[in-house]
């Protein structure tokens, strides 16, 4: 298909290159440097798509980021698909997919759009919550269909192979736009010698003077751009970001920017790229330069294909070289607007009329658009548009604004285009991120920022300031005085000579008064994406919604992709009139980030799977990899789980992992235990006060477990901790816990006990640690280990020794988790893989096993040891956990957590206490999580006693064994509990010790 | 009141919806009522409907500082559940629960609640114990919960990545089928009209400057525009606003306000029919009607009233949604917002009496207000009329700050949200 | 995202290098056990929470691992003075 709308010159399009591209299953063809958008304009494509709520034919309306129609499915692979793609802002390339997201079978004949213009009627703002109530059990069957019309474009059902990154920055200027005031203000900063980023959504900078035919300093605007660019190219302080959205302008001078790096050149980044960086740039200052939208004027019928913003038509025409109509009537409200007319007559197409909503225009412009023929109609408004999947014609007539009202007869017009502006609302979106409301003028006609504590300027559009030696002029000022403040001299930066032209004064007019009320004219679109009508807002004041967030909620106005950007201010401005307020009466409107929608995989970077959060590991991981571990999670750490042997399952490993241990020796990776180096003076007075047991008098030589308890009185945390030297321990703390344990001391320290003398390192990653454990420990520890004496008197329980392990220097604590004998080495982690396989060396003949996780859960559990962070979890004082034993109340000082287990609640009866559980039938093992009662038979809600915390088959006990807590537990041993389960059953087990094997602790002393 | 159904709308198109009623009018403040409500959000104006439907009470003022459901109301992920792990909090949400189911009905208001399901995955062990807990103890609560392990998971979320590559792999999630979404909005603007058709006085634009406080005893509240209105009892229903409301009667409160972020995707078409929530992994999400991909993230660490928080958190809360489903990475985000949480150590709320005789506050609901609206609003609403606490909203005294009964919420299941 | 000032190590850092620590100037009761259980749940649990200027404890958690105190706007974010432990803030709401 010829490209019939595309003119024979103009534009900044490249016609030696041209591009094949489909839409909806048909190929096209355009030039490097369309858009989608002008190349299907170009090949007078009028529908892109159909309307959320009424499925009415759309077109395209405008050029950049304030599109609501044109927002297609992008990708030509199925991992590449990207939805809701905006045409006018996807670059062309050859091979490009794309397609409508929504119409059946086809956007061009929709039946949906039948069962829209009859039930169209029925979808008044809010319907969905006056209906599908009845009968209640129908919501679902209701919410089918509702889902089934929801959304835009689709996810892609394959993964993205595409990779995306951030980069930090830092800059002494960041500006936002390079239209003429962000160039001015780059430009003078840059030679003031600030360091600048620059950073501007389309793909050349320029703004609008891309699509301008003015002349700057005697040069076009596409040549003075150029120059500019050149300038700052060379300016090595200046960083140039096209394509590079300013998405966000968070608290404290923070902007994330969204570079699109490849999506110009395909759906899928060439190898080696990123798909898009996002920027994170802390700027000392920040001149916002976002310019302004146009917004088309608010009429019946407005959102035909062929409706577009005047401004828009321009761009086409001159950055495009594309003509999107043969006819066009152009309704304005102001002078600016007639610059399209005249665009459009130097294309030779026909300008049936100018609609002019003032009595008497009387601008420059005005005047060479009379000179040339065109007719002017003036006092009047388009206030209908005959056509439906594309303008036929128009219906023109006389207006009174003031009165709102049609005044004239109202008369036809044949076109198939209609341009309109309503003046322009200032692009202060990035401005209200960080809370600043903006301000109304009414000299403007237009929101302008807001007053606001961030290190923010402003320079051209979006100050309201539209002619071009004023957007000059204040990118200079705004450079210049970012320069100031920077504590640099501002370098002097020469206005250049511009056309000055002479303008009358627009008009404030947003909805364009109908012949019939506003509830029975043909349906006047606010908010397109949404189908927002004038009627629709009208009705949603008539039933209470006044306040403007309860407009835009109860309508949706606002709610779409394009953020409202055409419709926000005309929604307002309505709002206002029906309640007979002004605009900032009614109130002001805020904008969020994004600016425009951001790939999540973009904010993402990076940071996902294996990036997602840092993999620690200790240095014995090759090993156990290489001997088939299966692995847990725990924290950042990949921990042996178990050690499954081929055919074996689970339990079978872990029987084998248990038995091995109380029979001859097994061994633990025991080096994810949090360690922390604690010395000074004041350590052991520190210790005594954090932990819940005394510590004055721990020997050197000697370990302690010890308790850590939070004011509350609630165990936190828990472990050994050994005395190296007189001011010197070596605290473990849970794998889990070990940073917030660290911070914990800190704190206390730093903001409680200055004055007492300590300091905390931690060495986790220092020490690799291996538990050898069983009654054969001590014999193979003696075959590499010569100068340690690990004779069962010379080196008792809880004592630790400093010696020599497999030639390499060894820290040795005795000290047991399973209740066997046991011996942890600890040698500098580099040395952990050498020690741990000469161990495995000598241990063959003692059949050394190693064990994992969940053979440690159980060998402990056996002894009824806590693991804290499984059988506690913030809410258990050591008493409830049967550990008053490991709680001094002799120590002077008031240790954390003492006053805390003094509450009343933490003293009456009936807390749950941790106790060990018996089922009646050995061969049963509890699931953990299930919860007891005294009667299974009790009507639901049930009184329920406790949970199962931890629970196990135990082979070395051949039955099952649990800790649970159970309601006033420790005075209920011999009890029988319930465990009503999921699948039906009912387990009956008996409350008993926690400790299962060995009470007396003989096994750890021999 | 005008009643809604699919009929009125047929008649109502054919009068161009020009004779739809007002859904609530704009009265002036009388000089004195009966009670007082500060806040009129979603819980503010449930309590309202709650006081006038259930105990007769219509002298009722509702005061609200800005516009009806201006607050969190309208800036939450929508999710609907009643799973929590301590009997107290079970039996609380529970209560509200039971409420949302035929609360459309009830108000004649289309809540578009949609019981799609909740899921909580699970990533460790530790989770999987917590979870199972968490199972156990909903059943026996009476309330439904199940755990769906990895594969069974898969089939029912074809979107989550359940393999074993994620840098935390799903190991399996508990489901409560009955949880879902509501439509945030339709909650506020439903017991608004409800409220006021059974007479009470919502009055915007009203703030609260002042209390009216003699020995010990509230009488009434100063407001910015209306001066005093005096009440025989009040209740402060502000959310995030609890601790300058609570400064304005002399004493403090055990919470803080935080912000708490969201954001949504462009509409898509379905790609999500249920709530997902991870909560080692940090994010949740479900998908709206629209078609918008809802997410929650987390709660920033410092005081906030600004309704915004740090990129950062937005960040890390993307990683791990891309992480859950990494289909999503091609999806656009399209905007973000903040509400002003107000949280208590143990993320649980307070429906209390207060040092101040006939003043009593509803507050402290961290991340667990929408859920619990009609269960707030119909227990507080018992407080106020019965001027002592419902025995379900008993255990959520101020006081349990004192004597240290906390029904810890996070520390339990490590289900915060 | 804040941009905070650590006295310690003299630098303006990201926020994400740092961990919020809530309310400053909360002295521990020298003497625990003398406290009522409503003083020591104070103590524990009642923050001022204002809206407005706010002095709360920092902890350089990535960086020099130290505590600090700073003032800040609640309500703009605003961060108005950093000062250390054991300091007294400047800006107080008494004195605007």
């Amino acid at each position: 298909m010829s490209q019939k709308n595309r003119l024979q010159s103009g534009g900044r399009i490249d016609r030696s290159k041209a591009v094949t591209f489909s839409y909806n299953g048909r190929r096209y063809k355009g030039y490097q440097g369309d858009t989608i958008a002008s190349a299907l304009l170009a090949n007078g494509v009028d529908i892109v798509g159909r309307s959320f709520k009424y499925s009415r034919p759309r077109g395209i309306v405008a050029a950049g980021a304030e599109e609501p129609n044109a927002v297609l499915q992008l990708g030509a692979t199925e991992a590449t698909q990207v939805p809701n793609v905006r045409a006018t802002q996807q670059e062309l390339y050859d091979g490009l997919v794309c397609s409508a997201t929504n119409g059946w079978p086809s956007v061009e004949s929709d039946l949906m759009g039948v069962m829209g213009s009859i039930g169209g009627k029925m979808m008044p703002p809010g319907f969905y919550y006056k209906t599908f109530m009845y009968p209640q059990s129908m919501w679902p069957t209701y919410e089918k269909f509702i889902r089934k019309a929801a959304g835009l474009g689709r996810a892609p059902q394959e993964r993205d192979q595409d990779a995306y990154d951030i980069m930090n920055q830092h800059c002494d200027l960041m500006v936002v736009g390079a239209g003429p005031a962000g160039l001015m203000a780059a430009l003078t900063a840059g030679r003031s010698g600030a360091r600048v980023i620059i950073a501007d959504e389309q793909s050349e900078f320029g703004g609008h003077l891309l699509s301008s035919r003015e002349q700057i300093g005697g040069k076009s605007a596409a040549d003075w751009v150029a120059d500019v660019v050149a300038e700052l190219a060379k300016l090595r302080n200046v960083q140039m970001l096209p394509r590079s959205t300013v998405n966000g302008y968070h608290d404290h001078n923070f902007l994330t920017i969204n570079e699109n790096r490849t999506d110009y050149k395909g759906d899928k980044a060439p190898d080696g790229q990123v798909r898009q960086r996002m920027h994170r740039v802390r700027a000392h200052w920040v001149v916002l330069a976002s310019g302004a939208h146009e917004r088309p004027l608010v009429f019946g019928n407005n959102d035909v294909p062929g409706c577009m913003v005047a401004s828009a038509v321009s761009t086409y025409l001159n950055r495009y070289g594309v003509v999107p109509g043969s006819k066009l009537v152009l309704m304005t409200t102001n002078d600016g607007a007639y610059q399209t007319a005249l665009d459009w007559a130097d294309a030779g197409r026909e300008v049936v009329a100018v609609v002019d909503t003032r009595a008497n225009p009387n601008g420059d412009l005005i005047a060479a658009t009379r000179a040339r023929g065109i007719k002017v109609i003036t006092g009047s408004a388009v206030i209908d548009v005959k056509g439906k999947k594309r303008v036929s014609g128009v219906i023109v007539a006389a207006i009174d604004a003031k009165r709102d009202k049609v005044t004239g007869k109202p008369q036809q017009l044949g076109c198939d285009t209609v341009a309109s502006s309503g003046g322009w609302s200032p692009v202060v979106h990035l401005s209200c991120h960080a809370g600043s409301r903006p301000v109304w003028n009414d000299d403007i006609i237009g929101f302008v920022p807001g007053p606001t504590i961030q290190k923010q300027l402003t320079a051209g559009g979006i100050n309201g300031s539209y002619s071009l030696d004023k957007v000059l002029s204040e990118g200079i000022k705004a450079g210049q005085d970012a320069a100031s403040r920077l504590g640099l001299s501002p370098a002097a930066v020469k206005l250049p000579n511009v056309r000055s032209v002479r303008e009358g004064k627009p008009m404030a007019l947003f909805h364009v008064p109908h012949t019939k009320p506003t509830s029975r004219a043909p349906k006047q679109f606010v908010d397109l994406q949404n189908d927002v009508t004038a009627a629709g807002i009208e009705l949603a004041t008539r039933e209470g919604f006044e306040a403007i967030e309860h407009v835009k909620r109860y309508t949706a106005m606002g709610f779409g992709t394009d953020q409202g950007k055409l419709g926000n201010i005309n929604g307002m401005a309505i709002t206002a009139k029906v309640l007979g307020k002004t605009i900032p009466e009614t109130g002001t409107t805020v904008f969020r980030p994004n600016y425009t929608p951001i790939a999540f995989g973009a904010i993402a970077g990076r940071n996902c799977k294996e990036l997602f959060v840092p993999k620690r590991f200790s240095a014995m991981h090759k090993w156990h990899v290489e001997h088939g571990a299966e692995f847990e999670d725990v924290g950042q750490w990949k921990r042996p789980w178990f050690y499954p042997k081929a055919g074996e399952t689970m339990q079978q490993a872990l029987d084998r992992e248990c038995k091995a241990t109380r029979e001859s020796v097994a061994i633990l990776d025991a080096s994810t235990l949090g360690k922390i180096d604690i010395q000074g003076k004041d350590a052991r007075e520190f210790l005594g006060r954090v932990y819940t047991n005394a510590w004055a008098k721990l020997a050197i030589g000697k370990c302690r477990y010890g308790l850590m308890c939070g004011e509350d009185g609630m165990v936190f945390d828990d472990g050994v901790t050994s005395c190296l030297g007189d001011n010197h321990f070596l605290m473990t703390t849970t794998t889990g816990g070990a940073a917030h344990v660290l911070e914990w001391l800190e704190f206390y320290h730093q903001t409680e006990w200055p004055e007492l003398e300590v300091y905390f390192t931690s060495v986790t990653d220092h020490w690799a640690t291996m538990t050898i454990s069983g009654p054969n420990s001590r014999k193979l520890l003696a075959e590499l280990c010569d100068d340690i004496d690990l004779g069962k008197d010379s080196f008792k329980f809880m004592d630790w020794r400093e010696g020599t392990v497999a030639g390499v220097p060894a820290r040795v604590f005795r000290i047991s988790f399973t209740g066997e004998l046991s011996f942890e080495v600890n040698v500098q982690a580099n040395y952990g893989l050498h020690v741990w396989e000469k161990l495995f060396e000598h241990g063959a003949k003692y059949n050394l096993t190693p064990y994992g996780t969940e053979t440690m859960h159980i060998l402990r559990a056996e002894k009824g040891f806590i693991i804290a962070g499984q059988d506690t979890d913030g809410s258990m004082t050591p008493i409830d956990l049967g550990m008053s034993w490991c709680v001094s109340n002799n120590k002077p000082f008031s240790y954390i957590g003492k006053r805390g287990m003094a509450r009343e609640d933490c003293v009456r009866g009936q807390r749950k206490h941790l106790v060990g559980l018996k089922t009646k039938d050995p061969s049963v093992v509890l699931p953990e999580g299930a919860q007891a009662v005294a009667d299974p038979k009790q009507p639901i809600p049930m009184d329920l006693l406790g949970h199962i915390s931890s629970s196990y088959w135990s082979a070395n006990l051949n039955r099952s064994i649990a800790m649970g807590f159970i309601k006033g537990g420790h005075d209920r041993m011999g009890e029988t509990v319930y465990y009503p389960l999921a699948d039906g059953r009912v387990i009956e087990a008996e409350i008993c010790s926690p400790i299962f094997l060995d009470p007396k602790g003989e096994r750890q002393n021999v | 009141m005008q009643r809604y159904s699919g009929f009125g709308l047929l008649k109502h198109s054919l009068s161009f919806h020009e004779n739809w009623q007002r859904v609530w009018s704009n009265p002036t403040p009388k000089k004195k009522y009966d009670v007082i409500i500060i806040g009129g959000g979603g819980h503010g104006l449930a309590t309202a409907y709650y006081l006038a439907k259930e105990h007769g009470i219509t002298n009722v003022a509702v005061l609200e500082k800005g516009h009806l459901g201006g607050g969190n109301i309208c800036r939450n992920t929508t999710i609907v559940r009643s799973n929590y792990l301590w009997d107290e909090s079970a039996a609380l949400y529970e209560h509200s629960m039971k409420l949302w189911e035929g609360l459309s009905q009830d108000l004649n208001y289309n809540q578009m609640f949609s019981q799609r399901g909740v899921y909580h995955t699970c990533h460790t062990l530790q989770d999987l114990r917590s979870n199972e807990r968490l199972v156990n103890a909903n059943r026996l609560q009476g309330i439904d919960n199940e755990m769906v392990y990895a594969d069974q998971l898969q089939k029912e979320i074809p979107a989550l990545d359940c393999s074993k590559d994620a840098r935390y792999p799903v190991l399996g999630a508990s489901v409560q089928r009955r949880g879902g979404n509501a439509r945030h909005d339709a909650v506020a603007w439903g017991y608004a009209r409800a409220a006021d058709s059974l007479g009470v006085d919502l009055i915007q634009n009203c703030e609260v400057i002042g209390m009216e406080i003699n020995d010990g005893k509230i009488t009434g509240v100063k407001t910015k525009d209306y001066g005093v209105i005096k009440a025989d009892r009040v209740g402060c229903v502000v959310a995030g606003n609890s601790g300058v409301l609570a400064k304005m009667a002399g004493f403090e409160l055990p919470v803080e306000s935080h912000p708490l972020q969201a954001l949504v995707s462009e509409p898509i078409k379905p790609f999500l029919d249920t709530v997902v929530m991870s909560n080692h992994v940090h994010g949740y999400m479900s998908q709206s009607d629209k078609g918008d991909l809802v997410i929650g993230a987390g709660i920033d660490g410092w005081v906030g009233y600004g309704q915004r928080g740090s990129y950062g958190i937005i960040e890390h809360t993307i990683q791990a949604i891309v992480e859950l489903f990494p289909l999503t990475s091609r999806v656009r985000m399209n905007r973000q917002w903040g509400g002003i949480v107000d949280t208590c150590p143990d993320a649980s709320p307070i429906i209390s009496e207060t040092p101040v005789k006939n003043l009593f506050f509803n507050c402290g609901w961290g991340t667990g207000g929408f859920k619990g609206t009609p269960g707030s609003g119909n227990l507080f609403a018992y407080t106020l009329a019965h001027g002592k606490p419902h025995p379900i909203a008993e255990p959520f005294s101020y006081y349990r700050f004192h004597t240290g009964a906390l029904i810890d919420e996070h520390g339990a299941a490590g289900v915060a949200h | 995202m804040l941009h905070i000032y650590c006295p310690h190590c003299r630098e303006l850092r990201e926020e994400e290098e740092f961990h919020a620590k809530g309310q400053a100037h909360i002295a521990r009761p020298l003497d625990p056990d003398a406290c009522t259980d409503k003083e020591w749940g104070e103590y524990l649990f009642f923050r001022k929470n204002p809206r407005g200027l706010h002095h709360e404890i920092w902890y350089h958690t990535a960086g020099c691992r130290k505590f600090f105190n700073l003032t800040r706007d609640t309500q703009t974010y605003e961060i108005k003075e950093i000062y250390k432990i054991g300091e007294q803030p400047e800006v107080t709401a008494d004195k605007g």
